[in-house]
């Protein structure tokens, strides 16, 4: 996994609550056995007119005009500024995948769903939880001004604004370490080895049958 | 010992390491495989050189991407056969217990683990697929994973988890006739939101939950989900080991004896206390249908479609426009009166045995409505589908005009060749009506099997409980 440094960068709007994983990466592209490969279908109903398929040259699609990543000014957006409940539905890791490999490390929104908020750290990107009045600020200062670019600093737990306002966000120390070091969970866990095993013996004496398979 | 809820004692049961900050280690008892979320973990695992922790926790089926017509040539898209194939080659790979398609105990994976007694109560169980909240029925923490944490249960048997607070939704009074779990949900979903449930782990508890079937009590866990929490779950009790009991993965002999000793405990304890509880009143409840592109956008079937402007909040005016017009409604128009193009009865929500019979139960000695273009039943699993057949549900759905399929994931996801064509409109027995969800353009409501058998039979929504009266 990636480390993240801080970033400045620009952002772009995504003005819809209760963004799903079926529309983040619709479920034609889960048949990949691969972790890469999403981002040109990131959004892929709102993003083009014409139905996408895994395979389709994505270069020769129609796009949608109106859809935000679409614009010109949004072009390079590594921020996804978005609304509550951003990522509900699907268990769907190729959701992260596809923003990530579309070249979002950033996600600010009022709420996430469990599982796909969970699901951003283990592949580096960062969800930033805004209270609802902030996030609206923000929304409104993007589309204000064109090339509006945020400067995300993980360590200090900032987000700076291009007029010098500091805003800060809560993080989980945990994860906070993992995002900035680029560690592997599971090598982490197995240092714990030695617990799981005694855990097991344990676990054989009191409930022998859930071994007995 | 303080007072504990069920969640408390599922939790500390399963704690190898704890973190002292809300987060700990838990040790993973049985871990559900299927071919879309795991072949990137298999991948990961091979390129670290890792091996399954335990072999012996791990039941794999392929259940999203295969066909529900004819499998005697295999599976003719070849994305979706490489990536089921590729689930047969892991499993050999790694030893790991496998109902593949042509195996009569293939399924939808949250049918067979019940189904199987590999779901026992007090187990945590998971797989990487959100509809894992459905094994909370049996009184296990049971919760979906992305593909990342699949690689981490199959190299560690462990995942590294934050305490969620807890909810009590007690449902409280005898359901009316006519009301399903499915029905109880969906209100349960319509009265939190989405999000309602979002970082709370959900113990559903009441008199009509305790009337529940262990069947019914599937679907009310399998849509803790869209309610925002990863689990839900029930307490066990007589219904619960009834159910488990002689299943070929369920403990036998004085380990049975053993268990279900220990499994008495699986309640929360009179003094529990919750960090929310919400009452609902079952006695008031209608069948429900969902009119819009989020499961809360749910009204009971006598009611009429609202109008954006009946929300108090702009966010939610919004939304409601976008799902109207996305659903191609009027707010104001009464749910009887809309008309469908295709039913859909399946999915982990409603597939079982139960859920056919009572499809059955409506469709019988009666013919599939001239508007409705396909009616499709899709059994849960290979062995829910023998069952039914040697009951003679099949004959009364293809006599009625329904076609009788092969057990999947099917048309819930639409990522096999089940899909609805854009504007199409079905009523659905499944848990998701997002924009898409069962094809591009395609109109979804959720509905319990009754109210879609009735459905498939007048050509528009009707309440079922005026066809027994």
């Amino acid at each position: 996994m990636e480390k993240f440094e801080t970033l400045t960068v620009i952002v772009a709007p995504l003005d819809r609550s209760n963004v799903d994983t079926d529309a983040i990466i619709p479920k034609q592209f889960l048949k990949s056995i691969k972790r890469t490969g999403f981002g040109p279908n990131l959004f892929d109903e709102w993003r083009y007119l014409d139905h996408g398929e895994p395979g389709k040259d994505n270069s020769q699609r129609p796009l949608n005009p109106d859809f935000v990543l679409n614009q010109p000014r949004y072009q390079g957006a590594q921020i996804l500024l978005a609304r509550e409940n951003f990522g509900c539905g699907s268990s769907r890791e190729h959701a992260p995948w596809a923003l990530l490999d579309y070249g979002f490390r950033v996600i600010i929104a009022p709420s996430y769903a469990d599982i796909f908020y969970n699901n951003c750290f283990k592949n580096g990107i960062l969800p930033i939880v805004l209270d609802a009045e902030t996030v609206d600020r923000l929304f409104r200062a993007v589309e204000a001004q064109e090339g509006y670019q945020l400067t995300v600093d993980l360590e200090q737990q900032q987000i700076r604004t291009p007029d010098g306002e500091v805003i800060p966000f809560e993080i989980d120390a945990y994860r906070k370490q993992r995002l900035l070091e680029g560690l592997d969970d599971i090598g982490l866990t197995l240092q714990h080895a030695d617990e799981i095993r005694a855990y097991e013996e344990q676990q054989q004496r009191q409930r022998p049958w859930l071994f007995d398979q | 010992m303080s007072p504990r809820t069920l969640y408390d004692k599922l939790w500390d049961r399963h704690v190898v390491r704890d973190n002292g900050d809300g987060t700990a280690l838990l040790y993973i008892d049985r871990h559900l495989i299927h071919e879309v979320t795991s072949p990137q973990a298999f991948e990961g695992l091979r390129l670290a050189n890792r091996q399954p922790w335990s072999v012996g926790a791990n039941l794999a089926t392929p259940d999203h991407n295969v066909p529900t017509t004819d499998r005697s040539h295999g599976i003719t898209d070849p994305v979706s056969r490489l990536q089921v194939d590729t689930l047969d080659q892991n499993c050999q790979t790694y030893h790991i217990t496998e109902f593949a398609m042509a195996d009569p105990r293939q399924g939808i994976v949250h049918v067979i683990g019940p189904e199987q007694g590999a779901t026992l109560p007090g187990m945590t169980v998971v797989c990487g697929d959100s509809h894992t909240s459905t094994h909370g029925a049996f009184g296990a923490l049971a919760f979906g994973i992305g593909t990342s944490e699949v690689e981490h249960v199959l190299a560690t048997q462990t995942l590294g988890q934050q305490k969620s607070k807890s909810m009590l939704i007690s449902v409280d009074g005898k359901a009316p006739a006519g009301v399903t779990a499915k029905d109880i949900v969906l209100a349960v979903i319509g009265r939190i939101g989405t999000a309602g449930g979002t970082g709370y782990a959900i113990e559903f508890g009441g008199e009509a939950i305790r009337d529940l079937s262990m069947e019914g009590r599937m679907t009310l866990c399998n849509m803790a989900i869209e309610a925002g929490a990863r689990a839900g779950m029930v307490a066990v009790d007589d219904k619960t080991i009834d159910y488990v009991k002689g299943r070929p993965f369920a403990p036998q002999g004085a380990l049975w004896e053993q268990a279900v000793a220990d499994w008495q405990d699986l309640h929360s304890d009179a003094d529990a206390v919750f960090d929310k509880v919400v009452h609902l009143d079952a006695t008031t409840l209608q069948p429900q249908v969902t009119w819009g592109t989020s499961p809360e956008m749910v009204v009971g079937v006598n009611q009429t479609v609202p109008t954006p402007e009946s929300f108090p909040e702009p966010v939610r005016q919004e939304g409601a426009r976008a799902a109207l017009k996305y659903m191609g409604l009027e707010g104001g128009m009464p749910i009887c009166e809309i008309k469908l193009d295709k039913i859909f009865i399946g999915s982990c929500t409603n597939s079982r045995i139960e859920d056919l019979r009572a499809a059955a139960a409506v469709v019988k000695g009666h013919k599939v409505a001239g508007n409705i273009t396909l009616a499709m039943v899709v059994p849960g699993s290979g062995l829910v589908k023998q069952q039914a057949e040697a009951e003679g549900l099949d004959k009364i759905f293809l006599e009625a005009g329904f076609e009788w399929r092969e057990p999947g994931c099917s048309m819930c996801l639409a990522m096999n060749a089940d899909r609805l064509e854009p504007g199409e409109r079905c009523a659905s027995t499944s848990n998701r009506n997002f924009e898409g969800r069962q094809g591009q353009g395609g109109r979804t409501h959720l509905v319990s099997p009754a109210m879609a058998a009735a459905a498939a039979i007048a050509g528009h929504f009707v309440d079922i409980r005026e066809l027994s009266s």
